[in-house]
């Protein structure tokens, strides 16, 4: 039975920092995360009676209810006894489906450690080696739950042996991810290993569960546990082999808490000087430091508004305090702090560093916000930026039924936009053009049920055919182009090259970024990518999409007074490319020279803003321009006799295969395919195998497209978007001295 | 046919400020444009313009003329005579010489009417002598990036050599939005604050102009924590930071400008 405990009492045992375990489920989609977190839910301490005995706690939306995924991050906070202590545990659920990685990826920032499952029937799969990859990446420590193991008896039929056999190559596997992806220092100390209690096994819905050392210590093996559900008397199991215990005692024991955590994980995670008294006070976990929190989530409640949870790594954050968001710029006072139950909060006034809360009040918080308090805002350095593996590769253009709905359309997709940082939202009210750019089509799918619900279902949309996004890059170096402004009273002089691959390499590791010191980004180009010292100390703007502005420009008049525009005239440009408005991407651009007219009305952003994306534009058509196109990683499983079919399916659609392994009475094809040959890959794929194929699709990378059909994809997106026939021509946007 | 582009200022006002030579070439000319977006002619309405000359009056904006339409009135004047009608005078503060050029290179013969610029308004109004103006400048809008750096530091290397500046204030006449004096001084001082050279201070003599070349042009002079008070009333207005002073123009600002007695002293 769930034991409830008083708020005070739990904020007492918050404040013994050794105590506290900051975790997350994570695992490939349908692994059972959420079966299993609602039987800890179901034994563990709550920390409030309001949410026991509910049947999936945590998938509390009612699409997630429907569908049996789960689409959002739920927080939870658990009481667990051990021996004669008693731990907090700060759960997080995350999301399986390959369409919400991006919320995984925001989760781990908040945790320590992470419990990875895996189903023992389909073992590690694409997405199980997408979250542990993103753990690692984040010093996240994770330990393993093999679950389902009653179907390798109950439905595979397996002896004992072949048990044992299956589920061993699946923590061998799961080590090699480790290998693989985790960094020198941690690798070895972080594979796992039965014999010391870092996997464990069972069945989340039949809520038993073990590792090595508790069933050696009662004296069970597994043949015992196959013996039982021969004789169907699995019911007993959950008596002896609790599962709340078996997984809770696993994160007590291996995983770490904030303390130990912090000393590795803020120096991964903050780049700035870790002896100043900020880094001390997060490196040391410390309740009376200055108050730091990194915002993993930013939700909109119509009631509350803006909920910006996030981690605390040092200070105590109380109602009524005064903080800043450094990104935002601003200033606000806490207005309500509260702790996690699943679909609730409970208010606590006040909470102490290592712990994930929940503050209100904050209405520019966004996922990845750095929060100190008022007194350090001028010292503060942000924490560095959270990296997602996915792009936004699928678009839908959407409308009100009603026209005089589109306000609120308009603030729908503002919320929308604000909750989840992975979906994009165009606004284009002059060409009224209202998109939705997100991983897939399900992240779509969903995105228009939120629409939805936030309008309490009132809002009737209607929506297009998923379209591809694409990139423009350029494959050669750009003629050096004079573009003058309107008045043609100033002219810049530009070119474009590609920029290097190792450079969008580190751009896209995080080595080097917008917010990073122009000193230090110079000396990593100049040592890692070979460039000039000077200019590489001379990185005007990196842009989203890896496009660079570099001043190479010597003793320009005026040059500081224009730079800001100059950047936002080469954003407008690299937003959206000349030979389709697709935004650029790995552009180099190089302003060589300027000349600017003597009074500064002549030469406002008017003149210098178009000025810049001409000459961008010119030297870019010269730069023999291509386009690319989004390729996902696909991963099918499906039995073996259909494996020809898929292959020759994924073949057809310009996909290539680049691995085929046996999973027991499965195998797994891995392969690329790109995203434009995927709309109606779920039909094809199901006909081919009567129902049997099962997959999961993932962007990967940007790649040229083919000769054989640029030119048709770029007239495609023209006529789309109203533009004139023709690929401009580089004259329009080149003048003559 | 005549090929001609003539470039006629409208004056400060309104339509009647035109010369009668001015009027002639209109009514004289083929095809007549017009731009109002480098500055506001408070009183001046086309319409009656166009009653007056009887010729229908184009008007274009400046992306017209910055883009397509600096060549559509290029290939009107290949074909007769046109007018591009410019406010104040047409050539001093805009950046139509590119026009002129641009028409020039064309074949096209080019001309000017010249109309009363504010420049001479302004000056003529601050009874502060013509030879000792120094570089002239614009205070922009700050949003959008742009700073008020330029003309601070112009008004600072004016002083250093003892000239005064003529400040224009910005107009976005598009978005109909016209910046007071209040509004630019107080650019200038936050400005002062990230610089502090003491070139813009609430102690600092300036000497505003409000509505330049109309009937009720207003002139005050004063140290500018004063002038941050001071009704100016209506648009345009332009602000003068005065350099070194000499006597009679010390009396001048005294007795037409309202300046403070004090300003007496500061004659070197
Ligand atoms: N036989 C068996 N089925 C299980 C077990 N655990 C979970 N399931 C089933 O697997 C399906 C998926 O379970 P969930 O808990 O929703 O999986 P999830 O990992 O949370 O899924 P997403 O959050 O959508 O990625 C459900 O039908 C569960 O009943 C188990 O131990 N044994
Ligand atoms: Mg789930």
């Amino acid at each position: 039975m769930p034991k409830f405990r008083q708020t005070s009492e739990i904020l007492k045992l918050m404040s013994n920092k050794e105590d506290i375990r900051d975790i997350g489920i994570i695992a490939h989609i349908d692994h059972g995360k959420t079966t299993m977190t609602d039987s800890l839910l179901a034994e563990a301490g709550l920390l409030s009676p309001k949410i026991a005995g509910e049947a999936r706690a945590l998938d509390y939306l009612e699409e997630e209810q429907k569908r049996g995924i789960t689409i959002k991050t739920a927080n939870i906070s658990l009481l667990h006894e051990m021996g004669d202590k008693s731990y907090v545990i700060n759960l997080i659920d995350t999301p399986g489906h390959v369409d919400f990685t991006g919320k995984v990826t925001r989760a781990l920032r908040a945790i320590d450690g992470a419990v990875v499952v895996v189903d023992a029937v389909e073992e590690v799969m694409v997405q199980t080696e997408t979250v542990t990859r993103q753990a690692l990446a984040e010093r996240v420590k994770p330990v393993l739950f093999i679950n389902k193991v009653d179907r390798l008896i109950r439905e595979l039929k397996l002896s004992s042996d072949e048990v044992q056999k299956k589920l061993l190559r699946i923590i061998r596997d799961f080590n090699n991810l480790i290998e693989i992806y985790g960094e020198p220092e941690f690798k070895s100390k972080w594979k796992v290993d039965a014999a010391k209690g870092t996997v464990a096994f069972g069945s989340a819905l039949h809520k038993w569960g073990f590792t090595l050392d508790v069933a050696q210590k009662k004296g069970i093996k597994f043949s015992d546990i196959v013996e039982t559900y021969k004789k169907e008397q699995w019911e007993e199991l959950p008596k002896t082999l609790p599962i709340h215990a078996a997984i809770l005692d696993m994160v007590v024991k291996h995983h770490p808490n904030p303390i130990e955590a912090q000393k590795y994980r803020v120096p991964k995670i903050w780049k700035s000087d870790i002896d100043s008294e900020i880094g001390q006070a997060m490196l040391n976990c410390r309740d009376d430091g200055p108050t730091v929190m990194c915002i993993t989530l930013a939700q909109l409640d119509p009631h509350a508004g803006l909920v910006a949870t996030g981690r605390l790594f040092s200070g105590t954050v109380s109602e009524g305090d005064q903080v800043y968001l450094v990104s935002a710029r601003k200033d606000y006072r806490v207005q309500q702090v509260s702790m996690y139950m699943g679909a609730f909060r409970e208010v606590v006034g006040s909470i102490g560093a290592g712990n994930i809360s929940a503050l209100l009040g904050l209405d520019l918080a966004r996922a990845g916000e750095t929060l100190v308090d008022i007194a350090h805002r001028d010292v503060m350095v942000p924490f560095e930026s959270i990296k997602y593996v996915s792009e936004p590769v699928v678009t839908i253009a959407i409308e009100p039924k009603h026209p005089r709905e589109l306000p609120r359309l308009v603030d729908a997709m503002h919320r929308l936009a604000i909750e989840d940082p992975n979906l994009v939202t165009t606004i284009n009210k002059e060409t009224g053009e209202y998109l939705l750019s997100g991983m897939g089509e399900l992240h779509l799918e969903i995105a228009c049920k939120f629409l939805k619900d936030f309008t309490s279902g009132t809002l009737e949309i209607i929506t297009s055919k998923p379209i591809v996004v694409y990139r423009e890059s350029v494959s050669g170096k750009g003629v050096l182009a004079m573009a003058k402004s309107p008045n043609k009273h100033n002219k810049f002089w530009i070119q474009v090259e590609p920029l290097e691959e190792k450079v969008i390499e580190m751009i896209e590791k995080g080595d080097i970024s917008e917010i990073m010191n122009r000193k230090q980004m110079g000396a990593i180009l100049h040592k890692e990518a070979g460039w000039k010292a000077d200019e590489a100390r001379k990185v005007l703007a990196l842009e989203v999409h890896r496009n660079m502005l570099i001043d190479a420009t010597k003793g320009v008049q005026y040059m500081g007074e224009v730079k800001s525009t100059v950047i936002s005239g080469f954003t407008w440009g690299a937003e959206s490319g000349p030979l389709a408005g697709e935004p650029m991407r790995g552009v180099k651009v190089r302003l060589l020279d300027v000349k600017l007219h003597e009074d500064p009305v002549h030469r406002g952003p008017a003149q210098i803003m178009p000025a810049t994306r001409r000459g961008l534009y010119g030297s870019f058509l010269t730069a023999q321009p291509v386009i690319l196109e989004p390729i996902y990683k696909i991963g099918v499983t499906v039995p073996e006799q259909w494996v020809g079919d898929v292959s020759s399916i994924i073949t057809r659609k310009r996909g290539r295969i680049i691995s085929s392994e046996q999973k027991g009475p499965l195998t797994l094809i891995k392969g690329y395919i790109p995203v434009a040959e995927t709309f109606g890959l779920a039909a094809d794929l199901r006909s081919a195998t009567s129902g049997h194929a099962f997959w999961q699709t993932q962007f990967d990378h940007w790649e040229k497209t083919p000769e054989s059909i640029a030119s048709t994809v770029i007239e495609e997106i023209r006529k789309r978007r109203g533009l004139s026939g023709d690929i401009p021509r580089p004259s329009k946007f080149i003048d003559e001295a | 046919m005549p090929r001609e582009l003539v470039f006629v200022g409208l004056g400060l006002y309104n339509e009647k400020d035109l010369s009668l030579r001015a009027l002639e070439t209109i009514r004289k000319a083929n095809t007549v444009f017009a731009e109002l977006y480098t500055s506001l002619m408070p009183a001046f309405h086309i319409s009656k313009l166009e009653k007056l000359s009887k010729k229908n009056i184009i008007l274009v904006s400046r992306r017209d003329l910055e883009e397509e339409a600096g060549q559509k009135i290029l290939d009107s004047a290949k074909n007769g005579i046109t007018v591009l009608l410019v406010p104040g005078d047409p050539l001093i503060a805009t950046t139509h010489v590119d026009l002129r050029i641009r028409a020039e290179k064309q074949g096209i013969k080019t001309r000017i009417i010249h109309g009363a610029s504010i420049i001479s308004a302004v000056i003529g109004l601050s009874g502060l002598q013509n030879y000792k103006y120094g570089r002239s400048v614009t205070v922009p809008f700050t949003d959008e990036s742009s700073t008020v750096e330029t003309p601070y530091r112009v008004i600072k290397e004016n002083k250093r050599l003892g000239l005064h500046t003529l400040c224009f204030l910005d107009i976005k006449a598009e978005e109909k939005r016209y910046m007071t004096i209040r509004h630019g001084l107080k650019a200038l001082l936050s400005m002062e604050k990230t610089k502090r050279k003491r070139v813009v201070t609430l102690g600092t003599l300036a000497v505003g102009v409000a509505r330049a070349g109309s009937d009720n042009s207003t002139v005050k002079a004063d140290y500018v924590a004063g002038l941050m008070n001071y009704d100016f009333g209506p648009p345009p207005h332009s602000l003068v930071f005065p350099g070194r002073l000499h006597f009679v123009e010390a009396e001048a600002l005294v007795t037409l400008a309202e300046a403070p007695e004090s300003v007496k002293e500061m004659v070197k």
